[in-house]
């Protein structure tokens, strides 16, 4: 039976008999359990490990740790040897005896299970010297590699639950939101807000029955940052939520979570019975006279649903619409009563505030934000996976340092920041600084940090119709500007990829996507047209092309160009001819081929199988 | 627009919060929509899925006004928004006007053959419709589920689905227990009012119902009006005439003739 722990005091002797177990010498093989990496086989490798570990005679000597995601997903699944550090990635099952007998018993390094420089080829030992990690500042992700989620002794030995102490014996409510108020910390979900100030206004609000939600939503297709806290560690979220219902006076706390993160809702519930076993959460928390509690709510699956207001109804248990704000939740939420709605993030974000001080935590970031940010990584990047960097890194030092720069050797034409409903920043602001003004006046927005690399073979037509029919079927539909106005943007965009645009098209999609900015009810409608406003305004010259020349320069529109094939570098080989699911290449062996550009459907077989490369596309 | 019986006794403005609209101040009851102190200074503003007596929904987003200086300056639908201390809107900006327009030509685009719609497209300037036409039959308004709900105190249809795929249904698409066929979603609906069957092609924005006078009183004795009050429902189609030249297909209808028109 695990005691609960009845005051700080307690937990002080909980944390020191738990550091007192642990030797910093023993030897620890952490693998990463996360979403990601579990995809790739690493529960196998898991059980491998842990059986390898009892078939040499090592159990009770060294230890495996299942943790949370390391970020690096693109090299899953990760391994990292500690007190050495030394890294190991795309490590399978099988690779686990080797480990074991050599790494961990007769400390030889396995070189093939090294991550190896981008440039130099050089191998790198250890987690820290890999570009990857070296150029990033993790703050909120950095507990992820070193706990198990599923134990809280684990959160509790790093100092967990400690700005919750900290809060409860030296801090009055007011002065919690004052030093978040002094952080600068502003909301992570997308729109930026101040935190201390909606706490406050939440803490003001009139009703003695408040509550909280944590927004675990995260409906931006490809981001996976909010995931990888909740899943890799739940108990810096409900530490966060728990400080937060202290200063704003809420009895009840939410969270979240899209039912497609079954492995975050598991986590959380068991750190949720593990933090109520222990006398953390639940009725007089450490003795005091803070009661609060934590549920689970699962998502519905809609991208609208992470809109706050929508969330509340679906919540509530009604249809996920956004509705009109004033009243804002501080003052009219869930069940009408004043809500504090935070992000993930925002959340994980608050232990740091008040165990180390507003000072501390505003040292790093820009004039107007202030702390780390969290980015999910991907697209024609060397190195995709999650990037926290402190707030005014450039896109430069994202993509090339961390990212590893553009993979295939391409050159680097855009990318796309803050979900489907962000914009395209181009090369020529790669040395941006990014904070939430900087994004915004690019024309682009924070949102909650999804970052697409895109390459010179992507055309931009292309992509702003891809985001624009993402947002058309996202639409909750209530709003005439937000439902009708993306369909026509889309059904605009369709036309001028086909090369069936005219001359007026570039101004009507301008006049029509400002109307959907402006009278749209909520944030959705508000940056839909964010996609193609930002590439009309960075790469007109594309769009013309399609609509004056009839061309896709990119070569990605399908109805505007043709594949050919070059007689001089053709072999005859016969295999694009066979592969062409509608006979429109002809020709005998060892003679050039041809293709027939009116039967050609450009389903792009003939380019992916010639070896010679004498397809192309003009 | 059509009457409906309020739910709770209209109340005079009074007491309360104090904005301005239009550079006039008036203070109305907290909780009063930015639309209603409006009209109560008998200022303008289209609606088209406000009805009073039913919710506001906030859907068709004709109602915009812009409030918020400079930066800060944006728009929002009065039908919703709340009027609240220090508020300051405007009802016919530059911004206003242009978005209106933009609302009204989306709406003309999907549904070119209701009346209330072509109305609105004549009333407020809009004269061409630059979208391909759908003829749909419904707008997503939701008067009817609301008149349903609220007045007819039934709930038998509501929204499914979101984005391009909401429509408005009885649950699972069956015919509802609830609903006792009275009428009152078809009796509000802008979309179920169809426009006169006029020369130009039902795409065009004509125009020409606002100021039009009833035909049917030409052929017949009486006004042959079922909706409404007498003479001003519009729906009316008279027979109507072949125009010479062009290809035979078009009709011409007595509404048009200029003649016919009253000046606005
Ligand atoms: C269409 C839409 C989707 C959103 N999705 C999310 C989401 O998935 N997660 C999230 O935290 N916030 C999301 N937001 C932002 C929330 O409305 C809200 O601003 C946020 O949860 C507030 O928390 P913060 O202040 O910590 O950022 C979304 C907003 C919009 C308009
Ligand atoms: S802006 Fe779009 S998503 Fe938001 S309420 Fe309106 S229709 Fe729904
Ligand atoms: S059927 Fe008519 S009233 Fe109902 S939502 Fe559609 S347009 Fe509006
Ligand atoms: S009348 Fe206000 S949005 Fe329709």
């Amino acid at each position: 039976m695990i005691k609960a722990l009845k005051n700080p005091a307690d937990l002080a002797k909980l944390k020191v008999s738990l550091l007192a177990e642990r030797d910093p010498k023993r030897i620890c093989i952490s693998v990463c359990g996360g979403t990601g990496c579990r995809a790739s086989e690493s529960a196998l490798l898991i059980e491998a490990m842990e059986s390898e570990v009892a078939k040499q005679g090592l159990k009770g000597k060294v230890d495996v740790k299942a943790t949370g995601c390391h970020g690096f997903c693109e090299h899953g699944p990760v391994v990292v040897v500690t007190p050495k550090e030394i890294f190991y990635e795309r490590v399978k099952p099988s690779d686990a005896a080797e480990i074991v007998g050599e790494t961990v018993i007769k400390n030889n390094i396995l070189d093939r299970l090294l991550y190896a420089d981008l440039m130099s080829g050089d191998k790198i030992l250890s987690e820290g010297e890999i570009p990857f990690y070296k150029k990033q500042r993790r703050r909120i992700l950095a507990q992820n590699r070193l706990i198990d989620p599923t134990r809280i002794g684990d959160y509790i030995a790093l100092e967990g639950y400690g700005a919750l102490v900290k809060a409860l014996t030296q801090m009055t409510p007011e002065a919690v939101i004052e030093e978040v108020k002094k952080s600068g910390l502003r909301g992570r979900g997308g729109a930026g807000f101040p935190t201390g100030f909606k706490w406050e206004f939440c803490r003001r609000a009139k009703g003695d029955d408040k509550h909280i939600i944590c927004n675990g939503d995260e409906g931006d297709p490809g981001a996976y940052m909010d995931r990888s806290v909740l899943e890799g560690n739940p108990h810096s979220v409900i530490e966060g939520m728990m400080i937060g219902a202290y200063a704003i006076g809420a009895r009840r706390g939410f969270v979240y979570v899209r039912t497609e993160y079954p492995l975050a809702v598991g986590n959380l519930r068991i750190a949720l019975d593990q933090a109520r076993q222990r006398g953390i959460l639940g009725k007089n928390i450490l003795g005091s006279k803070f009661s609060f509690d934590i549920e689970i709510e699962r998502g519905a699956g809609a991208f609208v649903c992470g809109e706050e207001t929508g969330l509340i109804a679906s919540v509530e248990g009604r249809k996920g619409e956004p509705r009109q704000r004033p009243p804002f939740p501080t003052s009219k939420g869930l069940w009408g009563k004043p809500t504090n709605i935070n992000n993930v993030e925002t959340w994980a974000n608050i232990p740091l505030i008040v165990n180390r001080g507003a000072s501390w935590y505003s040292k790093i970031g820009t004039e107007g934000s202030k702390g780390t940010k969290i980015f999910s990584l991907v697209g024609k990047v060397n190195n995709t996976g999650l990037v926290e960097v402190p707030m005014g890194a450039t896109l430069r030092e994202i993509v090339y340092d961390i990212g590893g720069g553009i993979k295939g050797g391409g050159d680097f034409k855009a990318i796309q920041t803050g979900g489907p409903s962000g914009g395209c920043i181009p090369r020529h602001l790669l040395d941006l600084p990014i904070d939430y003004e900087s994004l915004s006046k690019a024309g682009s927005i924070m949102g909650s940090g999804g970052m697409i690399v895109m390459d010179d073979a992507t055309c931009m037509v292309d992509v702003s119709k891809y985001f624009l029919n993402f947002l058309r079927d996202e639409s909750c539909g209530r709003c005439l500007s937000c439902r009708e106005g993306t369909a026509r943007l889309y059904e605009i965009v369709e036309r001028i990829s086909e090369g069936k645009g005219s001359e007026g098209d570039l101004d009507l999609i301008e006049e029509l996507a400002h109307v959907v900015k402006d009278a749209s009810l909520c944030g959705l409608g508000q940056t839909a047209p964010n996609p193609v406003l930002s590439t009309l305004r960075y790469f007109r010259r594309e769009y013309e092309a399609h609509i004056k020349d009839k061309r896709c320069p990119a070569g990605v529109c399908k109805a505007l160009i043709q594949y050919v094939i070059d007689a001089e570098k053709c072999i005859g080989c016969l295999i694009c001819l066979k592969q062409c699911p509608v006979q429109a290449v002809t020709g005998e062996i060892k003679k050039p081929h041809k293709i027939d550009s009116d039967k050609c459907i450009r389903c792009g077989v003939c380019v992916d199988v010639c070896k010679p490369k004498a397809v192309f596309v003009v | 627009m059509k009457q409906l019986r309020s739910p709770e006794p209209q109340q005079t403005p009074r007491g309360g919060v104090r904005l301005k609209i239009d550079g006039l101040d008036v203070t109305v009851d907290a909780g009063t929509s930015v639309l209603e102190a409006a009209r109560f200074l008998g200022l303008e503003i289209p609606t088209l899925c406000h009805v009073d007596g039913l919710s506001a929904y906030g859907g068709c987003r004709l109602c915009v006004v812009e409030i918020g200086k400079g930066d800060k300056a944006r728009l929002v639908s009065s039908c919703t928004y709340p009027a609240e201390d220090g508020l300051v809107a405007r009802t016919n900006t530059k911004r206003v006007v242009r978005t209106r327009k933009m609302l009204i030509e989306l709406l003309v685009s999907i549904a070119p053959s209701s009346k209330v719609i072509q109305d609105l497209a004549a009333r407020f300037g809009v004269q061409k419709c630059r979208f391909k036409p759908k003829y749909e039959d419904c707008i997503l308004c939701g008067l009817c589920v609301r008149m349903c709900q609220e007045q007819m105190m039934s709930g038998a249809i509501d929204f499914v689905g979101r984005g391009q795929k909401r429509r408005i249904t009885t649950p699972f698409d069956k015919k509802s227990e609830l609903c006792r066929t009275c009428g009152g979603c078809m009796y509000i609906c802008p979309v179920c009012t169809l426009r006169c069957q006029g020369p130009s092609a039902p795409t065009d924005v004509c125009g020409s119902c606002v100021c039009m006078e009833p035909t049917c009183i030409e052929k017949f004795d009486d006004y042959m009006c079922y909706l409404g009050p007498t003479g001003v429902c519009g729906t009316c189609v008279s027979e109507g005439k072949k125009v010479e030249g062009s290809g035979g297909d078009k009709e011409l209808c007595h509404t048009a003739n200029t003649t016919q028109q009253r000046q606005p």
